[in-house]
C-alpha cells in the first residue's frame, strides 16, 4: 500500500505563455493539502495534471498508487473531483444526477446523500437551471462526497460563496476526514480556509512551487518583529530574516526561518525588540510572494 | 464539543487556543483526572480544524504533563494536575508581560517598573484595610 495519496516528482508542463516548472508534491494518506497561489499561479494546471486531464511533459505523477495519466481510468473510481466548470445538466433535477452517479459508482452512500441534502438545504426535485451559484457548488460536492471516494480533489471549492455556505462546505470536508483513509487536495485563494483545514500547504507562484511543508511547521517558521532602533545604530542582515522595513526609529523585520535566539540577536545590536508576532497565512502568503519575486528579479 | 471555539479575532495560533480551552475544561472540573478525552481526529472533526493542528496541541499538552497519551489507547487527563494554579499563573505572566512591554515603550528601566509595581501593590493593600 502506498503511503501517499498524491505524489508529484519533477513535473513540468510548458505552454506558450506559461510554464509549470519542476513540481514536487507529496500528500500523505489521511491528510488535507491546501494549494495556494494567485490566479494564474498554476493551481488549476496542477490539478488537471493530477486528474489526467492534462498530460505533463516531464515528471512522474502517482495518485492513489496509480500512474497518471496512463492509469487514470482505474484511479478515477476512487477520486471525487469538482471544479468551477461543473458538468451538471441544467434541464435535469438534482435527484436525476444522484441516480445517475449511483448507477455508476457502487460505493454510493444513499443515507449520507440524504443527510447532505438536508445539511446543504438542497431540494432533490429542483432542476439545476434554477440553482444559485452556492447551491450548484453544494450540489456538485454532494454528488462526489456521497460516493465516499478515497481522494477528494477540489478546485476552488469555496470561491464565490457566502460565509454560511463556506462554513457548510468546510464542515463537510473536515467531516469526511473522520475516515483516516480519506485524503483531500484542494486549491483556494482564501488563505483562511487553507489555514483552518489543511495539514499540508503548497504555495505556487508563477508556475513554481515556492514552498511546501506541513502547516504547523510552516506557520511556526514565520514571525514579525517590531523593533525600536536607537539613532546611530544600523540593523545588520540577520539569518532567517527576509525583509526589514524601517522608518525613523521603528523597524519591522519579517523572518521566514525564525529561531528563539533571533530577538536576542537584535537586542545585541542595540535595538529593542518591542514585540514578536505570529503571522496569519494571508500575511505569509503576501510576504512570501514578494520575497520570491525579489530573488527572481535580482 | 459545543464549548470549543476557535476565534478568528484571536491573534494566537489555533493550537494555542485549543490547548487553552482543554486546560480550562480540566481546571473547571468538566474533564476529570484520568478521564479519556476525544481522539485527535475526533476533536479535529468537531472543531473543523486540521488534524495536524490538534495533534500539535495534544503534543504540547503532553509535554506540559497535562494529558497522557498511550499508544492505541488515546489520551487521558493526567493524574494530579492542578491547572487552577497553572492557569492563573499563566494569566499573571501575560499581564506582567504586557506591563513590561508598555514600560519598554515608555522607556522605563526594569528598576522603574519594579518600583511602579511595588507602589501598586502597596496601594491595593491599603484599599483592603478597613
Amino acid at each position: 500500500m502506498n503511503d501517499f495519496a498524491v505524489q508529484f516528482q519533477g513535473v513540468s508542463k510548458r505552454y506558450k505563455y506559461f510554464t509549470l516548472d519542476n513540481i514536487d508534491l507529496q500528500l500523505p494518506v489521511g491528510q488535507v493539502m491546501g494549494l495556494i497561489g494567485q490566479n494564474g499561479a498554476g493551481k488549476s494546471t496542477t490539478i488537471r495534471i493530477l486528474m489526467g486531464l492534462v498530460h505533463q511533459d516531464e515528471g512522474q505523477v502517482q495518485v492513489l498508487g496509480r500512474h497518471m495519466p496512463e492509469e487514470q481510468i482505474a484511479a478515477k473510481w476512487d477520486i471525487g473531483f469538482t471544479s468551477e466548470d461543473l458538468r451538471l445538466y441544467d434541464a435535469m433535477t438534482l435527484e436525476w444526477h444522484m441516480g445517475f452517479i449511483r448507477s455508476i459508482y457502487s460505493t454510493w452512500d444513499a443515507e449520507y446523500a440524504k443527510l447532505l441534502l438536508k445539511r446543504f438545504g438542497l431540494v432533490a426535485e429542483q432542476k439545476m437551471k434554477g440553482l444559485s451559484h452556492g447551491q450548484r457548488v453544494k450540489a456538485a460536492l454532494l454528488l462526489v462526497l456521497a460516493r465516499r471516494p478515497r481522494l477528494l480533489v477540489l478546485d476552488e471549492p469555496t470561491t464565490g460563496l457566502d460565509p454560511v455556505a463556506r462554513h457548510e462546505i468546510l464542515r463537510e470536508l473536515t467531516g469526511a476526514m473522520a475516515d483516516e483513509e480519506c485524503s483531500i487536495l484542494f486549491s483556494s485563494h482564501n488563505t483562511q480556509d487553507v489555514e483552518q483545514i489543511s495539514d499540508q500547504i503548497a504555495f505556487l507562484d508563477r508556475g513554481r512551487l515556492i514552498d511546501s511543508s506541513d502547516k504547523e511547521t510552516y506557520l511556526d517558521r514565520w514571525r514579525r518583529l517590531r523593533l525600536e532602533v536607537p539613532a546611530g545604530i544600523g540593523l545588520p542582515a540577520l539569518r532567517g530574516v527576509i525583509a526589514v522595513k524601517q522608518e525613523g526609529r521603528i523597524a519591522i523585520a519579517t523572518a521566514n526561518a525564525f529561531e528563539a535566539d533571533l530577538p536576542n540577536a537584535y537586542e545585541r545590536t542595540g535595538a529593542r525588540v518591542q514585540r514578536v508576532e505570529n503571522m496569519t497565512l494571508e500575511e505569509i502568503f503576501v510576504a512570501n510572494v514578494e520575497h520570491s519575486r525579489e530573488d527572481v528579479n535580482v | 464539543m459545543d464549548g470549543f471555539l476557535i476565534s478568528q479575532a484571536d491573534k494566537r495560533p489555533m493550537y494555542l487556543q485549543i490547548m487553552e480551552q482543554i486546560k480550562q475544561r480540566i481546571a473547571v472540573g468538566d474533564w476529570a483526572e484520568g478521564q479519556q478525552i476525544p481522539s485527535i481526529r475526533q476533536l479535529s472533526v468537531d472543531l473543523q480544524v486540521s488534524v495536524i493542528t490538534v495533534k500539535r496541541a495534544y503534543l504540547e499538552l503532553e509535554r506540559e504533563g497535562v494529558i497522557v497519551t498511550r499508544h492505541g489507547k488515546g489520551s487521558q487527563v493526567a493524574e494530579g494536575v492542578d491547572l487552577g494554579i497553572q492557569l492563573r499563573e499563566a494569566e499573571l505572566d501575560q499581564h506582567l508581560e504586557q506591563a513590561a512591554k508598555l514600560g519598554a515603550m515608555l522607556g522605563m528601566t526594569s528598576r522603574d517598573l519594579e518600583k511602579r509595581l511595588r507602589s501598586v501593590v502597596e496601594k491595593s493593600v491599603e484599599k483592603e484595610l478597613p
